[in-house]
C-alpha cells in the first residue's frame, strides 16, 4: 500500500509520555476524518503500546520509544511502536488475554485491546533486543460530503 | 486525573475525572483505596461519567476496588461508564464481577 503522509516521534519512556503519545497520534488520525468512536479506538490501542514499552521493555531504566504513524491508500493508519529494551521470547504468550509480568497494577489485556480495536496487529520480539509492533486501522469515509 | 469521595448512608461515590491510564492509575488506586479505608461503606460506586479516557490500567483500579470490598464483606458498583471505557471493561469481562457498566 502506498504512503500517503507519515509523522515520527520519539520520547523517553516516561509514563508521563502515554497521553502525550495518544493524542499526537489522535491528532495525525484527524485528517482521515474518523468518527469519535474510531478515534477512542486508536488511542486506546497506542496507549496500551506506549504502556508496554514504559513497564515491561524498560522495567528499570529510561529508554527510547520510537513512534510512526503512516497513512496509506484506502484511508489506512498505520501505528508503530518500538523499543529496543528487554524484548519477549515469546510475544505469542504475551498477546494471551489476563497474561502479564507486570503485577498486581496490570490486567495483562493490553495486547487483546490492541487486537480488538484496530483491524491488524503484528509484534516482533527478540530477548535483549526490543520489540515492535505494528498496528492498523481502515477509517472508514463518511458520508457523501466525504 | 481527579479522584474524590462522598459517603452516605453507607455507600461511598468515588468520582473518577479525567484520563485513567498507567500514569494516573497508581494514585488513583491508593486514593480510592484510601477512601474506602477512611469510610469503610457497605457499597462502593465508581462514578465514571467524567472519564475522558481509560485504558486497561482502569481495569486494575476497579478490580482492585472490588477486591478491597469483597474483603470488608460488601459491594461494588459501576456507574457513568462512558462508552469507550465501558468497551475496555467489557473485554476484560468486568461486568460479571462488577455490575452497573451499560453498553449502547
Amino acid at each position: 500500500m502506498k504512503q500517503q503522509n507519515y509523522m515520527k516521534l520519539e520520547f523517553p519512556s516516561r509514563s508521563v509520555n502515554e497521553a502525550f503519545a495518544r493524542s499526537a497520534v489522535a491528532a495525525f488520525a484527524a485528517q482521515l476524518d474518523p468518527t469519535l468512536e474510531e478515534l477512542g479506538d486508536i488511542r486506546t490501542a497506542v496507549s496500551e503500546a506506549v504502556t508496554n514499552c514504559i513497564v515491561h521493555a524498560y522495567p528499570d531504566t529510561l529508554g527510547r520509544v520510537s513512534l510512526r504513524a503512516r497513512i496509506l491508500d484506502g484511508g489506512v493508519l498505520e501505528i508503530t511502536v518500538k523499543d529496543t529494551g528487554c524484548g519477549m521470547a515469546d510475544p505469542d504468550k504475551a498477546r494471551q488475554p489476563m497474561f502479564t509480568t507486570g503485577g498486581p497494577e496490570r490486567s495483562g489485556m493490553g495486547f487483546t485491546i490492541m487486537e480488538s480495536f484496530m483491524d491488524k496487529l503484528r509484534v516482533r520480539s527478540a530477548p535483549g533486543r526490543g520489540t515492535t509492533v505494528t498496528m492498523q486501522r481502515r477509517i472508514r469515509r463518511r458520508g457523501s460530503g466525504g | 486525573m481527579d479522584v474524590t469521595g462522598i459517603c452516605k448512608d453507607g455507600t461511598l461515590t468515588v468520582h473518577l475525572e479525567g484520563e485513567l491510564d498507567h500514569h494516573a492509575a497508581r494514585g488513583a488506586m491508593r486514593e480510592i483505596g484510601r477512601l474506602i479505608d477512611e469510610n469503610l461503606p457497605r457499597s462502593c460506586c465508581l462514578e465514571l461519567s467524567g472519564l475522558q479516557f481509560m485504558d486497561s490500567s482502569g481495569i486494575a483500579v476497579v478490580l482492585s476496588a472490588w477486591r478491597h470490598m469483597q474483603r470488608l464483606g460488601g459491594t461494588a458498583c459501576i456507574s457513568g461508564a462512558p462508552k469507550q471505557a465501558a468497551r475496555v471493561l467489557c473485554m476484560a469481562g468486568v461486568p460479571a464481577l462488577v455490575p452497573g457498566i451499560e453498553m449502547e
